[in-house]
Parts: C-alpha cells; sequence; structure tokens
C-alpha cells in the first residue's frame, strides 16, 4: 500500500461544503450536513461509521447521482477541474461508468439477472464507445484472470445466478473496471461475504486497484477492513465528519471520544469458564443426520450443552449451522439420531412435542425486523408467549411484560404500547429477547442475533445476554459466521464445514494452535486492526499454500 | 433445453386433462337445460310419438354417459356433429366465423398490446405526472363502462355523428382485407378500449418494481441511457408478469366478444353461440364451447411457456 504521500497525482476529487437531503413523510431532512471530502488521483479514501451516518450517500454524490427520494441541495462537487453540479444530467451520464464507477455491496442484485456476466461488462465500454464489443470482450477476460476468478476465458458467459456471492463481487469489481476508470466507489462489497471468502475479494480489489494506480473511495462499517484498504481514513456519524487522518495515524491514535469508541467496540469479553462434564447435560444432540429432501447438510453430528453454558457454533453459510438449530427446535426432524434434554429423548417433529417440552427452547433470529409481527404492539408481542405458555392474564400480564421490558433495559412505560416501526434495529432486537425470556425457557438459540447490527449496539446486545445468562443461569447456542463475537461470549466453539463438525473445545483452547486446518483458516481470515495485516497475511499464505476457502468463493 | 421441454410436455399434458373436464362440465350443463329438444323442434305440430321418434333418431334416448362418449369419440375424429336447428355440418357452420372471430382478437391485439405497454412504461417512467395521472383515469374510466355502452357511444360518434365508419360490420368469406379492416374498425376499437386498462396497468406496475431494484441503478451508474435501460435492463425482467396479462386479455378478446360481435352484427362465434342458446341448437353451443375452452387453454399454456423462456434460472440451471 502507498501512503497518501506518494500520491501526488494531483487532485481528483473535490467536494466542498456537501450537503444532500432525504425526503421523509412528505419533508426534506438533511442527511449529509455540509462535508468536505478530498482525493487525490490513486488514493484510496476510507468512509467509516455505522448506518445512517450517510457514507453511500456520499460515495454517490461523487458520481452526482442522488438515490430517488434524497437530492443533492448545497455544496460543489469538482471532479477532474469539471463541476457535476452545473453539468447537464447528460453531461454527467457519459462520466459515470467511464470515469468514475460504483462497486455495490449485493452483487447478486446488481447484476441484472436476464443477461450473462460477459454481456454486462461489455455494456459500458460499448455504449460509451470506449472500445468495441470483441475488445471488450477479450479486457473482460483479462481482468477476470487478474481479479483470480476461476476459468476466466469462459466464466463470462455464465449468467449471474451461476456463480458463487465471492465470485460475482469480484465480477462486479471487473465490470466497474471496463473503463478504466479514475475513482471507483466501493460500497461495503464484502459485507455480504464469508470471512474466508471476504479475504480473498478483499486482496483482489486492493490488488487490482493498485496495478492500475485507480483512486477509489471504500465506504465499509468494519474498521479492521478499512484499515487494510485505505491511504486515508474518514469517519462520519449523522451526516457529518467527526475525524479525518491517514490509516497508520487514525488505527494508533484517534483522537474523538466517537472514534475511540467505535475502536474499543471489541473489547467485550466474558469470562470463560469450564463446565463440568460429569453431569447430565441439558440439551444434548445424539448423532444427528438432517437432510432438506435428497440432500443431507447434516452429517452424524454430536455434542452437548451444559446448564449456564455458551456453546458458539460457527461455519460459512452452507456449512449447517442453522439446520442443527432446526433439528433442535424440531422444525426438521432428524434422519437419523435424537434430541435430548436433561436425558429425555424429544420427538423430532415439534408438534409432537408437549407445550412444556417446546416452552424449554426459545429462538432468537438474525433480522429483528422479519422476526416480529409490524402490525403488533410491544404489548402483544411479549404477551402472547405468557398466555400461551404460562396462561398469564389480565394485571398478572401486564406487570410481567414490565418486568420483562425492565430486563432488557426498555423503559416499561414508554415502549410498551408502541408499534416494532418506531423503534431502532438495536431496540427491535431486545424485544426479541425479551418475547424469547418470557417463556421462561432454560436454553435460547440465538442464530446470527448481531450481524445485522452496528458494532457498537451489537455489544449491547451481547452485554444484556450475558447479564441475563449470569443473573437466570440460562445456556445459550450461539449459531454465527462473526468470530469476534465467538471470542466475546462463549465458552465453548464447535467448528462446523460441510455439515460436520470439525473442532469442538473450550474457546481458548480453540483460539490456541494447534488447530484444524480449517478452523486456522477460518481464525486466520478475521480481519485485524493493524494496517499491515492482509499483506502480511497473504505473503504467509503464498508461502505456506493454504488450503482455498471450501464454499469455492 | 430438456428441462424447458419437460415443463412444456407436462403443461401440455395438464391442459389436455383439463380440457377433457371442461367437456365432461359441458356435457353436464347442456344435459341441465330445462325444454326438450324435440318438443322445441316440432313446436305445435308435435305428437307422442313424433316427439319419441325424433328422440331416437337424435340418440336422445340413450343414457347420458353413452351420449358423451359417443360425441366425445367424434370430437376427437373432428366430427363435431350436425346442427340440430338446420341440419349442416357444424365444422363447416363454425369454421367461417372462428375465422372471423379470431380476425377480430387479432386486429384489437395489433392495436391494444403495443398501445398498453408503450402507455405503460410511460407512465411507469412518468410517474406521478400528469401524463400518469390521465392516462390511469381515461384506462379506468374506459375499462368501467359496459361494453355495449362503449360500442354505442363508438357507433354515435363515429357512425352517426361523423360517418367515418360503419355501424354495421357484415362481412363475409369473400370481403377484401382492407374493407375487413375497414368494417371491424370499430368493434375491434371497442375491444381494445375494453382491454388496455389491464394491460397498460400491470405494465406500469411491473417497471415500476423494476426500476427499484439495484441492478437499475447499477445501471445508471454505469451511464446507461434511459431508454438503454428500459430495452435492456426492465423489460427482459418485466416480461414474466406482462405476458401473462396479455394472455389472459387475449383470450379475453376471443372468449369475451360475445356482446361485441350481436351490438355490430358482426358473423363471429360469440354471435353463433348466442344464436344457437335461442334455437337450443345444443350440438352447436357444445362446439363453441369446447373451442373457447381450448383457447383459452392454450393461451394459457403459451404464457407459461414465455415466461420460463424469459427466466433464466430456468432457462440456463447452475
Amino acid at each position: 500500500m502507498t501512503s497518501s504521500a506518494e500520491n501526488d497525482g494531483g487532485l481528483l476529487l473535490e467536494m466542498r461544503g456537501l450537503r444532500i437531503e432525504g425526503q421523509a413523510d412528505e419533508e426534506w431532512q438533511e442527511i449529509v450536513k455540509g462535508v468536505d471530502v478530498v482525493l487525490n488521483r490513486g488514493e484510496v479514501l476510507g468512509l467509516i461509521g455505522e448506518s445512517g451516518a450517510g457514507k453511500s450517500t456520499i460515495g454517490l454524490a461523487a458520481m452526482a447521482f442522488a438515490r430517488p427520494g434524497c437530492r443533492i441541495s448545497g455544496g460543489s462537487i469538482v471532479f477532474d477541474g469539471m463541476d457535476l453540479m452545473a453539468m447537464s444530467e447528460r453531461e454527467r451520464r457519459k462520466l459515470r461508468g467511464v470515469r468514475i464507477s460504483y462497486v455495490a455491496q449485493s452483487a447478486a442484485a446488481s447484476f441484472n439477472p436476464a443477461h450473462k456476466l460477459i454481456d454486462q461488462f461489455a455494456e459500458g465500454p460499448v455504449e460509451h464507445g470506449v472500445r468495441n464489443r470483441a475488445e471488450a470482450e477479450a479486457d473482460a477476460k483479462d481482468l477476470y484472470k487478474r481479479l483470480l476468478l476461476p476459468d476466466p476465458d469462459n466464466i463470462g458467459y455464465r449468467y449471474p445466478h451461476q456463480v458463487s456471492g465471492g465470485q460475482l463481487q469480484r465480477a462486479m469489481t471487473a465490470m466497474a473496471m471496463a473503463c478504466r476508470p479514475d475513482l471507483i466507489i466501493f460500497d461495503e462489497p464484502t459485507t455480504a461475504l464469508d470471512v474466508t471468502t471476504q479475504i480473498e475479494v478483499l486482496a483482489t480489489i486492493r490488488n487490482i486497484v493498485e496495478q492500475f494506480n485507480t483512486a477509489a473511495i471504500y465506504i465499509t462499517h468494519d474498521l479492521a477492513v478499512v484499515a487494510q484498504m485505505a491511504d486515508r481514513i474518514m469517519v462520519l456519524r449523522y451526516g457529518e465528519l467527526v475525524e479525518e487522518n491517514d490509516t497508520a495515524n487514525m488505527m494508533s491514535a484517534p483522537q474523538e471520544d466517537y472514534t475511540k469508541t467505535l475502536w474499543a467496540v471489541r473489547t467485550f469479553k466474558k469470562q470463560s469458564e469450564i463446565y463440568d462434564t460429569s453431569t447430565t447435560p441439558l440439551v444434548a444432540v445424539d448423532h444427528v443426520t438432517a437432510a432438506y429432501g435428497p440432500l443431507t447438510v447434516l452429517h452424524d453430528i454430536s455434542f452437548d450443552i451444559y446448564e449456564g453454558q455458551t456453546v458458539a457454533v460457527v461455519g460459512e453459510s452452507g456449512s449447517g449451522k442453522s439446520t442443527a438449530a432446526r433439528v433442535i427446535t424440531g422444525l426438521l426432524p432428524p434422519k437419523q439420531g435424537q434430541v435430548l434434554v436433561k436425558g429425555e429423548a424429544l420427538p423430532g417433529d415439534y408438534r409432537r412435542r408437549s407445550k412444556e417440552q417446546l416452552r424449554h427452547a426459545q429462538m432468537i433470529y438474525q433480522m429483528a425486523d422479519t422476526a416480529i409481527n409490524p402490525k403488533q404492539r410491544i404489548r402483544e408481542i411479549i404477551g402472547r408467549p405468557l398466555q400461551f405458555y404460562l396462561g398469564l392474564s389480565g394485571r398478572d400480564l401486564e406487570e410481567k411484560i414490565k418486568e420483562l421490558l425492565e430486563m432488557i433495559e426498555l423503559e416499561p412505560n414508554q415502549f410498551i404500547d408502541r408499534f416494532p416501526g418506531e423503534l431502532s434495529g438495536g431496540q427491535k432486537q431486545r424485544i426479541c429477547i425479551a418475547r424469547a425470556m418470557a417463556a421462561e425457557p432454560e436454553f435460547i438459540i440465538c442464530d446470527e442475533v448481531t450481524s445485522a447490527l452496528d458494532q457498537i449496539v451489537a455489544e449491547g446486545i451481547l452485554r444484556l445476554l450475558d447479564r441475563l445468562q449470569r443473573e437466570l443461569g440460562l445456556s445459550y447456542m450461539f449459531i454465527t459466521h462473526d468470530l469476534a463475537t465467538v471470542r466475546a461470549i462463549a465458552d465453548e466453539v464447535i467448528v462446523m464445514l460441510q455439515g460436520k463438525i470439525v473442532e469442538h473445545g473450550p474457546k481458548d483452547e480453540m483460539f490456541t494452535p494447534p488447530h484444524h486446518e480449517y478452523t486456522d483458516l477460518l481464525l486466520s481470515s478475521v480481519p485485524e486492526m493493524d494496517p499491515n495485516w492482509l499483506d502480511e497475511l497473504m505473503e504467509r499464505r503464498a508461502q505456506e499454500g493454504v488450503m482455498q476457502s471450501t464454499s469455492s468463493s | 433445453m430438456f428441462k424447458l421441454l419437460k415443463i412444456v410436455l407436462q403443461r401440455l399434458g395438464l391442459g389436455v386433462l383439463v380440457l377433457f373436464i371442461i367437456s365432461v362440465i359441458i356435457a353436464g350443463a347442456v344435459e341441465l337445460l330445462p325444454g326438450d329438444l324435440c318438443q322445441e323442434l316440432q313446436g305445435q305440430s308435435a305428437t307422442k310419438e313424433t316427439v319419441a321418434a325424433c328422440r331416437k333418431e337424435l340418440g336422445l334416448d340413450k343414457p347420458v354417459y353413452h351420449r358423451y362418449f359417443v360425441w366425445l369419440g367424434n370430437m376427437l375424429k373432428g366430427d363435431f356433429g350436425v346442427s340440430l336447428a338446420n341440419g349442416r355440418q357444424i365444422s363447416e357452420l363454425i369454421g367461417d366465423r372462428t375465422a372471423n372471430t379470431f380476425f377480430l382478437a387479432i386486429y384489437a391485439a395489433i392495436i391494444s398490446v403495443p398501445l398498453a405497454v408503450a402507455l405503460g412504461i410511460l407512465a411507469a417512467l412518468h410517474r406521478n405526472s400528469i401524463y400518469d395521472r390521465v392516462v390511469n383515469i381515461v384506462t379506468l374510466s374506459s375499462i368501467s363502462f359496459p361494453e355495449f355502452f362503449v360500442a354505442y357511444i363508438l357507433i354515435i360518434f363515429f357512425s352517426v355523428n361523423l360517418g367515418w365508419f360503419p355501424s354495421l360490420s357484415n362481412i363475409t368469406p369473400d370481403t377484401p382485407l382492407t374493407e375487413k379492416m375497414y368494417k371491424a374498425f370499430l368493434p375491434a376499437l371497442t375491444l381494445t378500449l375494453v382491454v388496455v386498462a389491464h394491460m397498460m396497468r400491470m405494465t406500469r406496475a411491473s417497471i415500476i418494481n423494476l426500476l427499484a431494484s439495484p441492478y437499475i441503478e447499477m445501471a445508471n451508474l454505469k451511464g446507461m441511457t434511459r431508454r438503454h435501460i428500459i430495452t435492456k435492463h426492465a423489460l427482459p425482467n418485466a416480461w414474466a408478469p406482462i405476458v401473462n396479462v396479455i394472455v389472459i386479455n387475449l383470450a379475453y378478446l376471443i372468449v369475451g366478444v360475445v356482446v361485441v360481435e350481436v351490438v355490430f352484427v358482426y358473423p363471429g362465434l360469440g354471435q353463433l353461440i348466442v344464436d344457437s342458446v335461442a334455437k337450443r341448437d345444443i350440438p352447436v353451443v357444445q362446439a363453441c364451447c369446447v373451442i373457447f375452452a381450448a383457447t383459452y387453454i392454450i393461451l394459457n399454456l403459451t404464457a407459461d411457456i414465455l415466461s420460463i423462456i424469459t427466466n433464466p434460472r430456468l432457462l440456463h440451471p447452475r
């Protein structure tokens, strides 16, 4: 990586006093409040902040583009000496895709499902008259090769649904490169990917940006990622700049309090304990094999969870983590094996379990948004399991709901009559926790409960879950792909790969070598704050010839 | 490709089954009609003996299922039977009229489908503008009036007041094409007004839905022109829902023309079916119903196949 001092290619982009408004309920509200962004040729600028900070909006403004419902209301945008604000839409179109291009978060949604990858690649250069079709195809193959896509000569002739997420993300980077732009906006390009896939995409993106000396604005909420990618970092909050500095200084010596809290987020760590395994486990998964139709997704899985224990299950998407949860809750009856609670075997199908057996195990989901009924008040959402499992009504019910709200640190009288739409993401997840707690379970399955949340909010949720566990002696099965979360909350860790358990043990053992080969890959792929981490890792992997990601990224 | 063929064959098989069920329903419904055909035919002069003889001659004395299977068997051979009213071969009777009805339907479709799709795309592009509102109001009004009303209004304006087009569309097989088009213009326009709103609104909704998707934003950010985005990115993905609505309306153009044909005295199937019901000419009614049902099924099959062809996930599996 080059430091900003070497990027003396001159000024490329200058946005001054940028103001952008968004429309909410027929009213225009300012969502970007006078931000200055300056970028030199060949420089990579990181924009970081939580959701709602205005990162993407600012990134798109660099192309003088505002999403429907937004408008650029003030400030100047000068790209390579041209005033974009003074240009006609027609003139701006000629710049977009040619001199400034964009890489979106979800490659799967941003490729048109009806056309082949290479057609979408060629569209830009051909329509803008930069290259003819044959040249564009040859160039696509060259870029696919540079981005380390498998079978670069033929992969372009596939449709988007025929390649994996990591491959699509790289194909989109190639598409953004098609006209050799001066500037590329990367908008959270790896957020939707597994950790082992993410690292390969990060490395190839950085490599290609360097090869062509392309300037970039790299938008992310992940500090460790931005530390690898950017020369300079801007921290944003509520549409305003909090702090700006070059990467090394920003990582080692953040000045503002807000930045420091962002940096400190990964500090929460609960005291992990070793459990007496001679007693009967609370939940025992005993040689379970499960399948969706003819497709077997769990192969002879066994593990135990003891009272008061948190077991984290990690693995990439498709490794069978969530399927294991479905078997335990009875949503997917196993083909072979059984689930035992306190030594007693449960029926495989939840419909044949007693209310008492159902009450024991509750779930909290990843998307709090979709897991609660938006048309019900908090009172009904939390009250329903209280009525169903505990038979409460009237004043008892009311009191219990309030008690639960207090337990999840929300002011009862203020929240009890609200609708989910009036709550923030973190508050909704707290409501989901309260709903799970209402059944007075002994065991809760947390399925990626923090992955949709900003880091500071996520940390609050983890602390809450930890407190509830200590007070009530709960056991958790914590499904996640985020190893930082595992570090924070687990007592024991199970690593899954292709429906099998590849490693299983106490957390501290897990995080100290020797590991299973796959665990090692997983652990080493978690980005670290050190700006040199990616370079060193790629170098080490090149020397050792580490196993490739299993998801054929 | 093999998968596609399999789906098509499956749908075809299903279509045949549906057609068979419909034939049972038609035969059953006809059986339920009140009155006796022979009584009706002979009118005042009917005696017990002549009615019985007539029933025997027409096979009406046989049990229901027997008659059904004979009818079905003959129809599979292409023999629709003989009209009871005038003794002519039904296939011969229906032939010209079917051609006329299809002519009118295709005529109306050629006007209405491109019009509806174009209006829909423009309405989607200029959403909530004056243009959008006007198009919505006009098409909705035209669909809200009964067909015969629309037909008479058109006759008043174009035939009575302006005298541009004839109010009677009495065409024969020998009429030259241009004259046919001239004479059938008002019925075709009536049908267009009735079906265009539905197709236009569906086109508008599908396009608006698609314009919000990330790959449209991506195309914008690649600097593509609006026209390119609509034709290359939005339409290919919008086809499936649009095609379905178009096909339902095409089927309506063929099956639902009864009133329009009667108003304009257009010699099509619709008019024939109305006449035949009045005359209790059961075999003709049955034959018309079977043709209508088959048209519906074939058009829906076409819609299914078209939506499969336009979906790359089905056409190009992983």
